[in-house]
């Protein structure tokens, strides 16, 4: 590319791209682009988008984002961005921005069958809290919830998880997270008793094989499939293959595509096991040193209502996590069907290829790394087809070594940092801590000076348990926050309904009128990402702090905001009484059924019953002392900091922080993330961490270890099936988990596959996307991707409208037969940004019964023409 | 051909223009509005059109296939515009052609302006060239190439090649490619492109495709391969004519004296 360097650049805004490339530009070029840009001020940020993390900088001038560019320092992306994170700066500027709270009213007052019209704040928080505490006293910590984010800041999530776990005392608080990589924390904490990946994408530089398994990583993590395609190009040994159900972008890389039917990837990896241990691909020094063998039960259901025909003789429904120790002679034997013939019959895929693919993972002298996002995670065995490439990794001695390892990407910016490590989900606490054990609580109650008792001890609602709960008038009040749920679940029609005729109360805390807004009783204008401070964390354990760049339009507020004057609303003597708690045991001095009074515990610590949430749980002395304004600032500004009076973002983390240091989570401190590019946790003694669990990298490992898998969770384990438990010490486990059918297969009414996903250009429900003018001109509408000879046999024609159809629901769209995705015949592929072809109407609410994460990727429909 | 002379394409398609305004029966009146500073302008016209002197010559200028188009890409053509007054044209930023399998447009053409039986995937209304690889993005290193996935030909039409970036040593560029082969020039890459100004446009096939010389064949490609006795040369050649044959001996004596008259100096 030498030769762009002498090229000659006439207009200032060409030179000011070019510019932000690091191109070289003439004097006079140079001079109309200074003049362009006077007064532009630079700040480092991040891609508000998918869970690469790229780096930006990002120009402001006179309150408005001017520009952006990739933050050349920033090691992931060094300068470079997609399409999406090119164009970080209009998301904020779309026409329809919601600047107003927006509440249902019918002649004068909050009605749910009236019309949205706009409010005061103070109206808004006063209707709100009233239906509120309508439902809480009618039904208990269990009646009221919020759905959550892997979009949302740190700081967001963790106020919003404190306010329900530590304030309200429930733990429904969930996030879409739930249905984007739960299976992948699932496998992860019981392989390795600690979530997050253990490599990083260093590892990309140095690997001999990249095993991309159900990931269009070409659309979907475009920068990282960039660093993917360099190491192809200029390390000549490295093979790609790619697996997938249909073809998609990928394979233009691949040296290998192998295609197989849908849910038998469980298969082909019980294959590639067997085939080592056949033919001394196994590690068993890596082996006998760090690992046990596993398994569980195996008739653990789909995830599906109790009635629904597919649960029906699913005995081990409710006890799918249970797992206990196997003999690796078990465990050989239980590998023993999957052999190529059974196999490639079951999978579709030829032999040869078996083979060719199970040789790389086999070859003790090459690194590989494998990949995967929601083909693995969206499965109704999700967890355990995670925990199936773990066992491949494991037998083979691949893991946590520099260009060898299983490595689960993620798709929201900070599915990791947020939903992961804060713990926003119903059943987690910060630092993988989860509220059924006593220590995790104790510890928790310490650290956020609650008294003993006040964490509730009993799982709350997941994602797809929330949605049902709220049509069984079991959760009345739902606040959706950074997520478009209505959009999002599947079966959507089924929730929308339930959220509009139900005796319940929606709040939709939203940038834009997304679906959820429409479905919302309450909207609340948000301030989006770079009109507050905020920090995400990646895929690869990166936490990335950015500082407000531009104020938020009209009376647009931040969900930190919205969480902590909600929070100002409760006082302890509401909140801290005794409450009612169906299903809970008596256990760890808890009565059964009922979550205690610790009213008597808090005055004795000091505290007021009418103190408010805002002062016990954001606003201690601890907090207050931390001042705003701060140099670490720059003169940006914090309207947060402004309203509440004190630096909120800093006193949060300084807490958040405590949890984490000394136990494998350790974060660095706030001020040395806003001057560096992000850091890997563990960061220890300044340093960050590239590989977890080998020795020299990870200083959590014992010197003269090698490795150990640390992680503390799920270690004691039964011996044997209905044995006593016996703890595995560091050790990693290798599970053994067989092929099961899928919740729901093409029939002779519902005769094709759908499958769905996403595209580059626009991101999950398109909310922001679709309201950038060149994105949504890019890609304006939903296709459906078809075979074009299953096309032909039914009369369809490429572009032609036609419905398409399941047991849930239809939609109409337009065929394509030979675009980006080309699927295989009995298969149909349509992504789900686009609002107007609402595909979750089709899809089925099936889920991994282990992690509860729904499955996208499969469900049975018909298609007919308009 | 129009591309035998590429240096003169542009002279030649104002001439075309020109003459076809002239020819036309109807169109003798309307000479005049095809004035001077519109000259170099082209138009883009529906699948299936004979070439652009031919077509402006057939088209009756009926309005059939604008009525056909169910995406409202093609407009027909009013007075003052840049396009010749009367004739389907589409201007693909606005709205491009989406590639109707039964190319409902040419199937209804009365005057055979436009082919009845075109096959879409064989159409050639122009040719996607990529205008200005300085500022698209994709030849910088970000991940864009929405014209390759956009491409209803993609793989055919439109391919990536990957080039390692040295000045992050760990990137790679993917950068779009366009076959003319199998282009059809519909331009759903140009009404895609993410850029203010797109990066690459349609053009018609006269002013965009080069031409290899026919004395030269690409080695590594087999349908390239060159016999020893030159056969496919000779296959093409023909004997002069008389006439011909004299002119050549005419010219040759002529330089000859040339010749001589250097010699004298």
């Amino acid at each position: 590319m030498g030769q762009t360097r002498r090229e000659f650049l006439r207009t200032a805004v060409a030179a000011s791209v070019a510019g932000s490339m690091g191109m070289w530009i003439p004097g006079r070029a140079r001079a109309a682009k200074s003049e362009l840009e006077a007064g532009w001020k630079w700040d480092k940020s991040v891609c508000r988008f998918c869970g690469v993390g790229c780096g930006i900088m990002m120009a402001t001038k006179a309150g408005k984002v001017v520009a952006v560019k990739g933050d050349p320092e920033a090691p992931v992306n060094r300068g470079l961005n997609c399409i999406k994170g090119y164009f970080n700066a209009k998301i904020m500027y779309g026409e329809d921005r919601l600047t107003r709270p927006l509440l249902r009213k019918k002649n004068g007052v909050y009605d749910k069958g009236g019309r949205f019209t706009p409010v005061s704040w103070d109206e808004a928080l006063d209707v709100m809290e009233a239906k509120f505490k309508q439902y809480y006293d009618e039904l208990g910590p269990g009646g009221v919830s919020i759905f959550g984010s892997g979009q949302y800041s740190i700081d967001e999530g963790y106020a919003a998880a404190k306010f329900m776990k530590a304030g309200v005392r429930s733990n429904n608080i969930d996030p879409n997270a739930r249905h984007c990589m739960a299976s992948a924390v699932a496998a992860f904490i019981q392989t390795f008793g600690i979530d997050e990946p253990p490599g990083c994408y260093d590892d990309i530089e140095v690997a001999d094989a990249v095993v991309v398994w159900g990931a269009n990583m070409a659309e979907c993590h475009p920068i990282l499939w960039s660093r993917v395609t360099d190491r192809k190009l200029t390390h000549k040994p490295t093979t790609v293959v790619n697996l997938s159900t249909y073809t998609n972008r990928c394979s233009d890389l691949a040296d290998t595509e192998i295609i197989f039917r849908p849910q038998t990837d469980l298969a082909i990896l019980n294959f590639i096991a067997r085939y080592m241990i056949k033919n001394n691909g196994v590690n068993w020094d890596f082996v006998n040193k760090h690992t046990v063998f596993a398994t569980g039960p195996t008739d653990i259901g789909y995830g599906l209502p109790d009635d629904h025909p597919r649960e029906q003789g699913q005995t081990s429904r409710g006890k799918a996590g249970a797992h206990w120790r196997i003999t690796l002679d078990e465990f050989k034997q239980k590998l023993e069907p999957y052999d190529a013939d059974y196999v490639s019959e079951l999978t579709g895929v030829p032999k040869k290829q078996l083979v060719e693919l199970a040789r790389i993972y086999a070859d003790p002298k090459r690194k590989v790394l494998s990949f995967w996002t929601m083909g693995f995670n969206q499965h109704t065995r999700g967890t355990w087809v995670n925990e199936q490439i773990y066992m491949v990794h494991l037998l083979g001695g691949k893991m946590s070594i520099p260009g060898s390892g299983a490595f689960s990407l993620t798709g929201q910016p900070s599915a990791c940092g947020t939903a992961r490590e804060v713990g926003t989900f119903a059943h987690r606490l910060p630092s993988d801590m989860v509220v059924p054990v006593k220590a995790h609580r104790d510890k928790c109650e310490k650290l956020w000076k609650l008294p003993p008792l006040t964490l509730n001890p009993k799982v709350g609602t997941h994602a797809v348990k929330m949605v049902r709960s709220l049509r069984a008038g079991k959760v009345k009040f739902f606040w959706a926050m950074v997520t478009n749920p209505f959009q999002d679940f599947a079966n959507a029609s089924e929730w929308i309904r339930a959220a509009r005729e139900g005796d319940n109360f929606i709040v939709v805390s939203d940038c834009y009128p997304t679906v959820s807004a429409k479905v919302a009783d309450l909207i609340l204008p948000v301030a989006m990402i770079y009109e507050k401070w905020g920090a995400y964390g990646n895929a690869e354990r990166r936490t990335q702090h950015w500082r407000q760049q531009v104020k938020a339009p009209g009376e647009s507020k931040g969900d930190l905001w919205q969480v902590l004057e909600f929070s100002k609303r409760f006082k302890l003597k509401e909140v801290w009484k005794e409450h009612p708690l169906p299903g809970l045991p008596e256990k760890d001095g808890f009565a059964a059924n009922t979550l205690p009074d610790v009213l008597g515990e808090a005055l004795k610590m000091g505290y007021d019953p009418e103190q408010t949430l805002f002062e016990v749980l954001f606003a201690r002395p601890e907090h207050l002392k931390v001042r705003w304004p701060d140099p670490i600032a720059q003169g940006h500004p914090n309207e947060i900091a402004e309203d509440f009076g004190f630096f909120v973002h800093k006193a949060l983390w300084n807490e958040y922080q405590q949890f984490g240091l000394g136990n494998g989570h350790d974060l660095s401190d706030f001020d040395t993330y806003h001057k560096v590019r992000g850091l890997r946790w563990p960061v220890v003694n300044g340093r960050e961490t590239q590989w977890r669990f080998r020795e020299g990298f990870d200083p959590y490992v014992e010197p003269g270890k090698g490795f150990s898998f640390y992680g503390k969770a799920l270690k004691a384990i039964p011996k044997a099936k209905g044995a006593g438990k016996e703890s595995i010490g560091d050790k990693a486990k290798i599970f053994f988990r067989p092929y099961a059918e899928p919740a729901e297969a093409p029939c002779n009414t519902y005769d094709l596959w759908l499958c769905t996903g996403r595209v580059l250009e626009h991101w999950h429900s398109g909310s922001m996307t679709k309201r950038v003018p060149e994105l949504n001109r890019a890609v304006p509408y939903a296709l459906c991707y078809m075979h074009p000879e299953d096309a032909a046999a039914r009369g369809i024609a490429r572009n032609d409208e036609v419905y398409l159809e399941s047991r849930r629901g239809k939609v109409k769209i337009r065929v394509e037969t030979q675009g980006r995705n080309r699927v295989p015949k009995g298969m149909l592929f349509v992504p789900w940004f686009d609002e107007n072809v609402l595909i979750n109407k089709l899809t089925l609410d099936a889920t991994c019964p282990i992690s509860k994460e729904t499955d996208y990727k499969k469900c049975a429909v018909k298609i007919y023409k308009v | 051909m129009i591309s035998a002379d590429p240096s003169s394409r542009r002279q030649f398609l104002s001439r075309t223009l020109r003459r076809a305004a002239l020819a036309g029966t109807a169109s003798l009146a309307w000479a005049h509005l095809v004035d001077e500073s519109r000259e170099t302008e082209f138009s883009l016209r529906p699948p299936g059109a004979l070439d652009e002197a031919a077509f402006q010559r057939a088209c009756i200028k009926c309005g059939q296939c604008v009525e056909a188009c169910p995406y409202g890409t093609l407009d027909l053509a009013s007075a003052g515009g840049k396009h010749a007054l009367g004739t389907p044209f589409f201007e693909p930023r606005a709205v491009p052609c989406y590639m109707c399998p039964g190319v409902p447009c040419a199937a209804v053409c009365p005057s055979g302006a436009l082919d009845r039986e075109a096959e879409i995937e064989r159409a050639r209304m122009g040719l996607a060239v990529l205008v200005d690889q300085e500022s698209c993005v994709a030849f910088q290193g970000l991940r864009c190439e929405v014209c390759y996935r956009v491409c209803p030909k993609l793989g055919r039409a439109i391919t990536l090649e990957f080039q390692p970036q040295e000045r992050t040593g760990k990137h790679a560029f993917f950068q779009p490619v366009v076959h003319h082969e199998e282009c059809t020039g519909c331009g759903i890459c140009e009404h895609a492109c993410i850029l203010e100004e797109a990066a690459i446009r349609v053009l018609p096939p006269e002013l965009a495709r080069g031409r290899i010389g026919a004395n030269y064949r690409l080695g590594w490609k087999e349908e390239a391969e060159i016999s020893q006795d030159f056969t496919e040369s000779d296959a093409e050649g023909r004997a002069p004519t008389d006439k011909q044959a004299a002119e050549h001996t005419r010219k040759v004596l002529k330089t000859l004296e040339d010749l001589e008259g250097i010699i004298e100096q």
